[in-house]
């Protein structure tokens, strides 16, 4: 279920992307925590629990949205545009 | 225009003023800056096809948010303006930077440092569950993405940011649950003599505040916000003020306790720091025209010290014109003079806020043995307490016996709190106790980046 509902500029072009293989859209103009978070309500598992992380600070402070990208990279999904086509995936953490 | 070796970092209110200075004197400055499109936080601009006004996106501060990017705008073509550009160390000399996983080292005679800040967190059980943001982080969801991190929000801690940004999500449309101040109505009484100082800014906090209760949003102060509840995402707040305890549903929370300078780079620049009261923090120490402990070092804006956009604004012009003054160049002595004497105002209202919004110096007793503090290395302050009954009480041992502070962030969410837990349980004063040091690379960077020939 989602977790940010949008509020305005709805009237943007539409970019299909994949999230964690199953085809998803976004907007022009989301980041990567948007598309993802008006659709879903975590962007990653915690490192030493698994819990869901949603991001924290926005601001590419905290460390806490990292989402895994088609071509390997590790990328803060507060801080990097959706473009049409991206392969996000979602890590699940792990647990001590 | 020649390349003038000065660099300044962070393309904020202070770092875009400080640019448009340099350029009036005929020098081109390098303006780096990690974000997209600039203007800072308090002023960041939505992607390019957004539509909204400024009006609608900063209300009051319309025109100063337009003025600081039409200034960026007309700078580009007369500076080397790199932005989505992370300096990641900074050395005599020379700075280290990454853009599009491209290294590059990026040599430098006179640095301005205008890093800007993050905000102040006291973490409170519950405070990782998805739907708990930052107050800048709720505040950046709906400026920078047109969203509202929830359906039902709470906004809670203190600090002129709280009431601001609950009235930008109402005016926008969202529901606001609650607005839970930390501070007592007393306390904000106590405060007006000084807050008086500076009646427009005055006028801005009383209006959010009455909009808001004009508009059936209750707002209680004296809170102690106690946890935030939900297994996989936020179902309700649970908060006491006075003998009193309520829960309360939504679905999202955004909280701090007003903002934290960002010192890294200055810190491995070799600056002098020293404690400041007004900020409860060890910061960079900047002499009243902007110049480090460190020669061909400035420091302007929040990075420095806690002042606001308005005072980042006058502070990089003064950092630039020092500059200027220091290399040899004829400038206005009595420009910076007036800009001395408005920045000693702002300084005293800013004391004035600090005694409405006052830091809630009973957090360390109350936060539970099971509160997860740094919420990178799932670090409780039962755990860091167990490190300070172990002899251990300056923040870089404690770091590194329990790794409270170690994790990507590297301190910035936990770090002033991890201090005030070590302080009360050491019964040691706030400042003894220290500042976690910045360590190179100051954000986490790729392994194995590209370094450009």
């Amino acid at each position: 279920m989602a977790l940010l509902k949008r509020l305005a500029e709805h009237d943007r072009e539409v970019l299909p992307f994949t999230l964690d293989g199953q085809p998803a859209t976004g907007l022009q103009g989301d980041t990567l925590l948007t598309a993802v978070l008006t659709r879903a309500d975590a962007l990653r598992g915690s490192d030493f629990s698994a819990e869901p992380r949603a991001g924290f600070c926005l601001m590419g402070a905290c460390q806490d949205c990292w989402v895994k990208l088609g071509d390997g990279r590790r990328v803060r999904a507060c801080a990097t545009l959706l473009e049409a086509g991206h392969c996000v995936s979602r890590e699940p953490g792990r647990t001590l | 225009m020649k390349l003038s070796g000065i660099v300044i970092i962070g393309a904020g209110p202070a770092g875009i003023r400080a640019a448009q200075t340099l350029v009036a004197y005929g020098l081109q400055p390098c303006l780096i800056d990690e974000s997209l499109r600039g203007g800072g936080q308090i002023y960041r601009r939505q992607p390019e096809n957004f539509k909204r006004s400024a009006k609608a996106l900063y209300g009051f501060e319309a025109s100063k948010a337009q003025a600081v990017h039409a200034t960026l705008d007309r700078l580009q073509a007369d500076i080397d303006y790199r932005p989505q550009t992370l300096v990641w160390n900074a050395e005599a000399q020379s700075l280290d930077t990454l853009h599009d996983g491209v290294a590059d080292q990026l040599p430098y005679t006179h640095l301005i440092v205008a890093t800007g800040a993050t905000d102040r967190i006291l973490p409170v059980p519950g405070w990782t569950l998805p739907g708990v943001y930052s107050l800048g982080a709720a505040q950046i969801a709906l400026k920078f993405q047109g969203c509202a991190i929830g359906e039902r929000v709470v906004f809670a801690g203190s600090g002129p940011l709280l009431y601001l940004v609950a009235y930008q999500y109402a005016k926008a449309g969202a529901k606001v649950a609650a607005v839970l101040d930390s501070s007592p109505l007393s306390a904000q009484t106590r405060a007006l003599p000084a807050l008086l100082g500076q009646p427009a800014t005055l006028a801005k906090g009383l209006y959010y505040r009455g909009w808001l209760t004009a508009h059936g949003v209750p707002v209680h102060q004296g809170v102690h916000l106690q946890s935030i509840q939900g297994e996989q995402r936020v179902r309700s707040v649970r908060w006491r003020q006075g003998e009193q305890e309520r829960t309360l549903d939504c679905d999202a929370v955004a909280f701090a306790h007003a903002l934290r300078s960002e010192t890294q780079l200055a810190d491995l620049l070799g600056c002098a720091f020293s404690w400041s009261d007004l900020n409860r923090a060890w910061l960079p120490t900047r002499d009243t025209s902007g110049r480090s402990s460190v020669e061909g070092v400035y420091l302007a804006g929040d990075g420095a010290g806690i002042m606001g956009a308005d005072a980042a604004e006058m502070a990089g012009e003064l950092a630039a014109l020092t500059l200027l003054s220091d290399t040899g160049h004829q400038v206005d002595a009595a420009r910076s003079t007036a800009l001395q004497h408005r920045l000693d105002a702002i300084h005293r209202f800013r004391h004035g806020l600090e005694t409405a919004f006052p830091f809630p110096e009973d957090w360390a007793a109350n936060a539970p043995d099971t509160l997860t503090v740094c919420r990178c290395e799932e670090v409780s302050a039962g755990e860091i307490r167990q490190t300070v009954e172990q002899g251990h009480w300056e923040i870089n041992r404690v770091k590194a016996m329990c790794r409270v502070g170690m994790g990507r962030c590297q301190g910035r969410m936990c770090g002033m709190a991890a201090t005030e837990i070590v302080a009360h349980a050491s019964g040691r004063d706030i400042a003894s106790v220290g500042r976690l040091r910045g360590q190179a690379p100051i954000k986490p960077i790729p392994f194995g980046v590209e370094v450009d020939q």
